[in-house]
């Protein structure tokens, strides 16, 4: 298999986007190596193939955005928005995500070995996300659809207002958000987990993480609630 | 949008190259702070009862031309003062061993357009708008000497871009403070501190931020104890970089709303609001590099 290699110390981080986005067949699975990425933003950001993409060393705001197909490897830290709006493929942080990590997605899988930062899977549409480390406050906000596996502990209001999305905790919340509520775990929930966490690469006990969902409390609008839920 | 930077050498071979180490920090932010910048550096204490004021002269009439050596030669008609003068194009260190009140009030009184920028034993301050290029070149940053400095890049929201409403802040004697953010209660804090005697340069949110905290430090509270009053005090949104003599401070607002990441060596603890103005530095790759958490308080000693 080819391998190229772009060294963001020498050539342009836009260079190196367009060509990802324009000169790969729709079949590409070359192996790309980014060296000295340095913290700079938008790193392979919109990958349209199944090419694999490492990133040696930091990255900055939006790496991995709205990927499609491809697989992104951070090895180091990736910043604000990671895998952002994702829609398949699967993008691995080795290090720690700063905010808004795996906001929006809509498929694929996120896997931050490391913590994540606070608003980890906002908005979730049906994305996957592991996290081997803990999630800051307001992790799950409003997720819609799709799983996020946590595998340390939480900040506050986790999984406020959820929708259909569903959250596995293995450490402590620091608190729930609106109507999100412990559920007991089925064998579908063990099934779901174990085969997260195999493809992450961990091998925690399903057993010792508990279901966070929603109580669909909020999915009609109650007059008589005075705006307490 | 603002980027902050702070830089604190353990080793104390790095105090020569504190300015070369950091010029290209901030450079590294001026996306996020394009129309403005400036620094505040903590070098060894003046001694015994030497002061030392920072001063900017490009609000006066003579800008740049500001007769700094008349400056001095009135200080000691007018107050008996000896003293001594450090000239960078428009700013200057001005240093002498009197009581630092009894000069800035002949400063104001006749300078009333020469803007003090830092009173105290080991501050040295400079900022001016134009790119963090520009203000590194004007300054020559790149020479500048200490243990640990403070500095930001700015890109104004609360307030107008002139020279006196960049960052650093001061407030007291050896107190700065940079921030990111925006707060939404300086008129109260305003409000607040100015029954206590405490005056504004300027209508900047940021100063009513410093000079909160550096009022509760006067007031004897420690920095811990300061800093958690900050939490329940002022709100916004900020991440805030303060330096005192010997401590470099960082704390964020609980929502963490804007960004910080710290890398840490056995040379050097160095801070910026991203990591793209830390890839630069020396042993950076073996670094601990981390995401300072919310609504924590991180106090690193020189």
């Amino acid at each position: 298999m080819e391998r190229l290699t772009f060294d963001l110390a020498s050539s342009s981080l836009s260079d190196m986007n367009r060509f990802l986005h324009r000169e790969l067949a729709d079949d590409d699975r070359r192996h790309v190596t980014v060296l000295n990425p340095d913290g700079a933003h938008n790193i392979a950001v919109g990958l349209n193939h199944p090419v694999t993409v490492e990133v040696q060393g930091h990255a900055g705001y939006y790496a991995a955005g709205m990927n499609k197909h491809a697989t992104v490897v951070i090895h180091g830290s990736a910043g604000t928005g990671v895998a952002e709006n994702m829609m398949s493929g699967t993008v691995h942080v080795k290090g720690f995500a700063s905010n808004g990590a795996g906001a929006t997605a809509h498929g694929g899988l996120l896997v931050i070995d490391g913590d994540a930062g606070l608003r980890c899977g906002i908005s979730l549409k049906g994305g996957d996300i592991v996290v081997g480390g803990s999630v800051g406050s307001f992790s799950g906000f409003m997720a819609q659809a799709g799983r996020m596996v946590i595998c340390g502990n939480a900040g506050d209001a986790l999984g406020d207002s959820l929708y259909e999305a569903v959250i596995y905790l293995r450490g402590e919340a620091r608190s729930l958000g609106a109507d999100a509520r412990f559920e007991d775990m089925s064998d579908d929930d063990y099934s779901a987990l174990a085969g997260l966490l195999a493809q992450a690469g961990l091998d925690h006990d399903p057993k010792s993480f508990k279901r966070i969902a929603s109580a669909r409390s909020l999915y009609h609008w109650n007059a008589d609630a005075n705006q307490e839920y | 949008m603002c980027g902050i930077v702070g830089l604190l050498v353990k080793t104390p071979a790095l105090k020569e190259r504190l300015g070369e180490l950091m010029v290209p920090m901030l450079i590294g932010m001026t996306e996020r702070g394009p129309d403005s910048a400036g620094l505040a550096v903590f070098a060894d204490p003046l001694a015994g009862d030497g002061r030392k004021l920072s001063l900017y002269s490009g609000l006066t009439d003579e800008g740049a031309d500001f007769n700094w050596h008349g400056l001095t030669h009135a200080l000691k008609e007018h107050l008996d003062v000896e003293s001594h003068i450090d000239v960078k194009h428009n700013h200057a260190v001005l240093s002498f061993a009197v009581a630092p009140d009894m000069v800035k009030r002949w400063l104001h009184e006749h300078h009333p357009k020469l803007h003090i920028l830092s009173t105290g034993r080991t501050i040295d301050l400079y900022k001016d708008i134009g790119t963090p290029a520009q203000v590194a070149e004007r300054y020559d940053f790149k020479s500048l000497k200490g243990s640990h400095l403070v500095g930001h890049t700015r890109m104004a929201t609360e307030s107008a871009v002139t020279p006196d409403r960049a960052h650093p802040f001061t407030a007291g004697e050896d107190f700065c403070l940079v921030h990111n953010g925006s707060l939404s209660n300086p008129n109260d804090i305003r409000r607040k501190l100015q029954p206590h005697g405490i005056h504004f340069d300027t209508d900047n949110d940021t100063e009513a931020a410093c000079r909160f905290l550096e009022w509760r430090l006067r007031e004897g509270d420690d920095l811990e104890v300061a800093l958690q009053r900050g939490f329940d005090e002022l709100d916004g949104f900020y991440t805030f970089l303060m330096g005192t003599p010997d401590k470099l401070a960082l704390i964020r607002d609980p929502f963490a709303c804007k960004p910080a990441v710290v890398a840490e060596t056995d040379d050097y603890v160095a801070i910026a609001s991203e990591f793209r103005s830390l890839a630069h530095l020396p042993g950076i790759r073996n670094a601990h590099v981390f995401e300072p958490a919310p609504e924590e308080m991180y106090v690193w000693n020189a």
